[in-house]
């Protein structure tokens, strides 16, 4: 019976897939829905709550809330096409860039770059993916970026912490623009015997990279003791990791039916997204204290900012562009 | 209908470009006629706290600004007078007529005001010495609250001479009221109200 499922899922028309994993996320907001709303009746009921667990239910009730309006709007996007599905990622790197630079501190002379980086740097880059010009897209920011934004800069003649800044910008672009910006780039890709479903496959990756963040919060909540890295993000639990990546990996590998991949693969991939996720969060979780904040900013509720949400894509995305692009295209 | 649109078609590009998210730090929103009296760093400031405000606040609050440069041609016009509901007033003091005078009036009204009391713009972060104008017009309506208001960002968001902005987040800090004094000295009172603003750094 299982192979006969199989075999019918993986013979639906791109649409009805569609359809099906919209269908799948939306019975999951449903059930987190329910669960948060019991849970916080019965929390309520109670004599004397505890205002540690009011807390953490309101913070749950409040993410499940912004996720149903985050995929409301991915959805809106993808049936859109690929033209929406760009422009939104260009607005997300807008405002993670703009959550990046608030908290960095750059000087007087840094505006022109900083200007340009927004409002020329943003919709080149994207128009390039638009476009499928691949080659340039892979290296206006690592190659042009970098050699002409510290070359506008320096027309200001302020050497006062010149390196520090550069470096900071160009990474401030790299992280918002360039990483996050090879989510929508698997729009591009001419992937063998998967031609004009390749929003499937941007489906399954955002997918697979929220849905272990999640799962590894739900996990870390009800499980978690030991943690991983207390002084960068104290949040994050070994048992948060195994728990929630290892039944991140296994829906992935369920979901082997929408992508290029075998189910082993897709296990692989699953894996590979994981754990580059997790390198993410701890990463610019690292960042951001440095630069001395907790949250990126406060855009969404319950999750903090942008950034917050999409630390871990930022990470995730070029490593499983570049697999499938490696493996899987001629 | 035209004023409308414009007003919320302002307030998306101010919230798209700084965000200008409010923080009510030393109190809650009131209804209660108020003066709110931020540092002046670029020309977002008005429109990033106008935005900050909650829309039936907004709605009888009325920025201070310069009759020179939103007096002249229909566009400035149409956004000063019309959208923003800004009181005008002469950089030049003139002797014969008192440059608070409009001031006054909209306060005699009822409405509430957005002022800069250090009159220029400095793209820094501490706001530099007051004027007097904030003195004068607490002591002719003692009633009405002053409240401080910090602008974080924006004097990095569009410094002096730039023409395009940063974005950067805009946190925009509500303080405390700030108590009038009747046998207040003029100066002790701007250096206080100064001090109330800059304890929202």
């Amino acid at each position: 019976m299982l192979t006969e499922l199989a075999n019918t899922l993986v013979t639906l028309d791109p649409t009805h897939k569609f359809y099906w994993l919209i269908s799948a996320v939306a019975t999951l907001l449903l059930v987190a829905s329910i669960i948060g709303w019991a849970l916080k009746r019965k929390t309520l009921a109670k004599n004397n709550p505890l205002e540690k667990s009011l807390k953490l239910i309101n913070n749950l009730v409040s993410r499940v809330n912004a996720w149903w309006v985050m995929v409301a709007i991915l959805v809106i996007a993808f049936l859109a096409g690929k033209l929406g599905t760009i422009i939104l990622f260009g607005f997300i790197s807008y405002f993670a860039l703009r959550e990046f630079m608030t908290l960095t501190p750059t000087r007087a002379g840094d505006h022109r770059t900083l200007s340009l980086a927004f409002f020329l740097l943003i919709p080149l880059h994207y128009y390039l993916i638009y476009s499928d010009w691949y080659g340039l897209f892979s290296v206006l920011i690592p190659v042009y970026a970098f050699l002409l934004m510290p070359s506008i800069s320096v027309l200001a003649q302020d050497t006062e912490h010149f390196l520090e800044r550069a470096a900071k910008i160009q990474w401030g672009v790299m992280i918002a623009i360039y990483c996050i910006s090879h989510a929508p780039a698997l729009l591009l890709l001419t992937i063998t015997n998967f031609e004009g479903q390749n929003t499937l496959l941007l489906f399954y990756f955002l997918l697979i990279v929220q849905l272990s963040d999640v799962l590894q919060y739900v996990f870390g909540n009800l499980f978690g003791k030991t943690k991983v890295a207390p002084i960068v993000s104290p949040n994050k639990t070994l048992e948060g990791l195994i728990g929630g990546g290892l039944s991140t990996i296994l829906v992935g590998t369920g979901l082997w039916w929408i992508t290029p991949f075998t189910p082993i693969q897709s296990a692989g991939m699953a894996t590979v997204i994981v754990t580059m996720g997790f390198l993410g969060g701890l990463v610019m979780s690292a960042i951001k204290r440095s630069l001395g904040a907790k949250d990126w900013g406060n855009m969404i509720e319950g999750h903090g900012g942008m950034l917050d949400r999409m630390d871990s894509v930022s990470f995730a995305a070029p490593v499983f562009f570049h697999l499938v692009r490696y493996y899987f295209t001629p | 209908m035209l004023i409308n649109i414009t007003r919320l078609a302002m307030i998306a590009l101010v919230r798209l470009l700084v965000g200008a998210h409010p923080r009510w730090v030393g109190a809650a929103p009131s209804f209660a006629q108020s003066i709110y009296f931020t540092n002046h760093t670029s020309h977002l400031d008005t429109l990033a706290l106008w935005v900050a405000l909650p829309a039936n606040i907004r709605a009888k609050t009325r920025p201070v600004a310069a009759k020179d440069y939103w007096g002249r041609g229909k566009v400035k016009q149409f956004i000063a007078l019309k959208v923003l509901n800004a009181v005008l007033i002469e950089r030049e003091v003139s002797r014969h007529s008192d440059p608070l005078a409009p001031l006054l009036a909209a306060l005699a009204a009822g409405d509430s005001l957005i002022l800069f009391p250090e009159g220029t713009r400095k793209a820094q972060a501490e706001p530099s010495d007051f004027k007097g104008g904030l003195y004068h017009l607490a002591e002719a309506f003692p009633e009405v609250k002053l409240i401080p208001v910090y602008l974080d960002t924006l004097h990095r968001s569009m410094p002096k001479g730039s023409y395009l902005p940063v974005p950067l987040i805009c946190t925009v800090r509500f303080g405390a009221t700030l108590t009038w004094q009747a046998d207040e000295h003029k100066k002790t009172f701007l250096t206080r109200a100064r001090a109330a603003i800059l304890s929202l750094i």
